[in-house]
């Protein structure tokens, strides 16, 4: 089954094409990665799937189920998780409260069981309370439960951000640059970490990554894009002997 | 019955303080005046619990609760006069509605407002407290009983120690409530990152407007007391300098902490009164220099609050 389908995206800012007819689709359980120079389009491509953006043309069905133009806030309801490039934690809530708040989304109470603390308020509030030390653990975050997310060293900040996209129990996680501003070492636990997460959360993968290393170890299929449109597409081996790909990367450091 | 069971201790605190004020009110310890300006307080505390939800909590700037009081206000005065409410107990519904309906003006506000972002938010807050403020300076045209710019004249005298008491404690319990819950978490959320908070499924126009409806509600609840306490409105208790004392609490009282909104409602009250005490008549309008410039150093000082910052 194809987990998402894009078909013919297209979003321009003023006069810049920023993407240009985009279509791709994932399969359930796949890992696509889209690789690309900088200001290729790739982020833009995600904002229009989560539906930051307002597309100009095109469609995306997630699930088999259109949801182009529905409200942004809708399809983490759907199952659909991201993290952002630039990374955006609730810098002031505690990393406990980071995960909570999406477990509570999901799995709430109404304003009554609020007002009144009924009993299946506090049931609620255990199992959250339960499920955010889950992830907790499974990032090596503990003991940090009661910092707050800005006082975390970068590395942390990042699995937190990941954990955060987890809270909500996707099936399908967009992940815009996990690798940014890591060295090496980091980006190897960070391949180890993506593997588990997948196998342990049964997810479905779309990568935003420049770091060919990790690109390479854990696509499926790799899409590659410049200027705002896609250049080809295919495995990973394909890809790295791809003549247009290594113009495309031209002037830019490929590793790997 | 859990929410009596978990508030126990606060309830326990509420009938001390009752007991104390009542015994020094009763054996006149202490003059009329102070008595009115501690059930004042109290209405304070209500008002800024108000704006700390919507400022402290969820982030939205708002420079025109003082006219949610106002509406509040003029509202409960109005219903107590049509239908000649003279008792505590009628006058707990006539409360109640003029609560809700402020709350509903919230909520209709809110709905263009809200969208717009800091400074923006700010300045359409701004404008609403004034097209209020001028409202109200006409509303004689419209209805008579309001006053216009002469005030709202013959309120029946309401507001008394066991009902703001019971009402500010009743009404902090529900905010605690509401804070520490999922709601609660949310709006913090989306003041900590909108963006963010949009990609984990929250609702945030939805979230935004129901803290804003329900500070406002607070507003509407404190200014109905208000009315009833002083039994004169005038369009000048709910202009832009009203909407600067609720921001003042909150913001001594450090964002987003309840326990330092009441605290510093207290402190507040206490010190524009002391200063009304202290200060010779001729000299009054010097509290608008030291005002300003204690905030000024305030800021420098303790920019996130004078008392606490932690929060669930
Ligand atoms: N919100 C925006 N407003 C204006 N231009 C934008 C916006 N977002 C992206 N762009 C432009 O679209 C192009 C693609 O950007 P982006 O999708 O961020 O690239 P990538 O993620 O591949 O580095 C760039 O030229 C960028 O300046
Ligand atoms: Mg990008």
């Amino acid at each position: 089954m194809n987990v998402l389908e894009v078909e013919n995206l297209r979003k321009s800012f003023g006069g810049v094409k920023a993407v240009d007819s985009i279509s791709f689709h994932v399969r359930e359980g796949e890992t696509v990665s889209i690789i690309g120079p900088n200001g290729a389009g790739k982020t833009t491509v995600f904002n229009l799937i989560t539906g930051f953006y307002k597309l100009d043309e095109g469609s995306v069905l997630f699930r088999n189920r259109e949801i182009t133009g529905l409200s942004p806030f809708r399809l983490p309801r759907l199952g659909m998780g991201r993290t952002f490039q630039n990374m955006r934690l609730f810098g002031e809530l505690t990393v406990f409260e980071n995960l909570l708040s999406g477990m509570l989304r999901k799995n709430g109470y109404n304003i009554f069981s609020t007002l009144f603390r009924t009993n299946h308020y506090f049931e609620t509030e255990s199992k959250a309370e339960e499920k955010a030390r889950e992830l907790i653990d499974f990032f090596h975050l503990s003991g940090k439960e009661d910092y707050p997310a800005n006082s975390l060293p970068y590395g942390e900040q990042r699995r937190l951000e990941l954990a955060r996209a987890l809270s909500i129990e996707p099936n399908l996680l967009l992940i815009d640059e996990p690798g940014a501003g890591m060295n090496p070492k980091e980006i190897q636990d960070l391949i180890e970490t993506i593997r588990a997460v997948k196998e342990r959360f049964s997810l479905t993968l779309l990568i935003i990554e420049h770091q060919m290393g990790l690109v390479m170890s854990l696509s499926d299929r790799v899409i590659v894009m410049d200027f705002g449109e896609k250049i080809m597409e295919g495995l990973p081996d394909e890809v790295r002997k791809d003549t247009r790909v290594i113009e495309a990367y031209l002037g830019e450091e490929f590793t790997g | 019955m859990n929410f009596f069971i978990e508030s126990r201790k606060i309830l326990l605190l509420a009938l001390l303080v009752y007991g104390a004020l009542k015994v020094l009110f009763v054996f006149g310890l202490l003059s009329q005046y102070i008595e009115q300006i501690t059930l004042f307080s109290f209405i304070m505390i209500i008002a800024s619990l108000g704006l700390n939800v919507i400022y402290g909590y969820t982030g939205q700037f708002s420079l025109g609760h003082a006219a949610f009081y106002g509406i509040g206000a003029y509202t409960s005065a109005y219903l107590t006069k049509v239908f000649e409410i003279e008792g505590v107990i009628p006058f707990l519904p006539a409360l109640l509605l003029s609560g809700l309906l402020t709350g509903c003006a919230g909520y209709v506000i809110g709905i263009p407002i809200l969208k717009l972002r800091d400074d923006f938010l700010a300045i359409a807050t701004l404008g609403f407290g004034t097209l209020f403020r001028v409202l109200l300076d006409n509303s004689d045209k419209f209805a008579e009983a309001l006053g216009g710019s002469r005030g709202f004249v013959g309120i029946p005298r309401i507001t008394n120690l066991e009902l703001t008491l019971s009402v500010t404690v009743f009404l902090i319990l529900i905010t605690r409530n509401l804070i520490f819950s999922r709601y609660g978490l949310f709006w913090r959320s989306i003041k900590a990152d909108e963006l963010a908070s949009v990609s984990i499924g929250i609702d945030t126009a939805k979230m935004k407007l129901m803290a804003f409806s329900y500070g406002c509600f607070l507003a509407g609840i404190g200014g109905g007391l208000y009315a009833h306490l002083y039994t004169f409105l005038h369009p000048s208790n709910f202009d832009i300098l009203k909407s600067i004392d609720f921001l003042i609490i909150v913001i001594i009282g450090g964002m987003g902490s309840i326990t330092g909104t009441i605290y510093a409602g207290l402190i507040w009250v206490g010190f524009i009164e002391g200063l009304r005490i202290v200060l010779p008549a001729e000299m009054l309008d010097l509290r608008w220099v030291i005002i300003p410039l204690l905030l000024i150093l305030l800021m420098m000082w303790k920019p996130y609050g004078l008392i606490t910052k932690r929060s669930r």
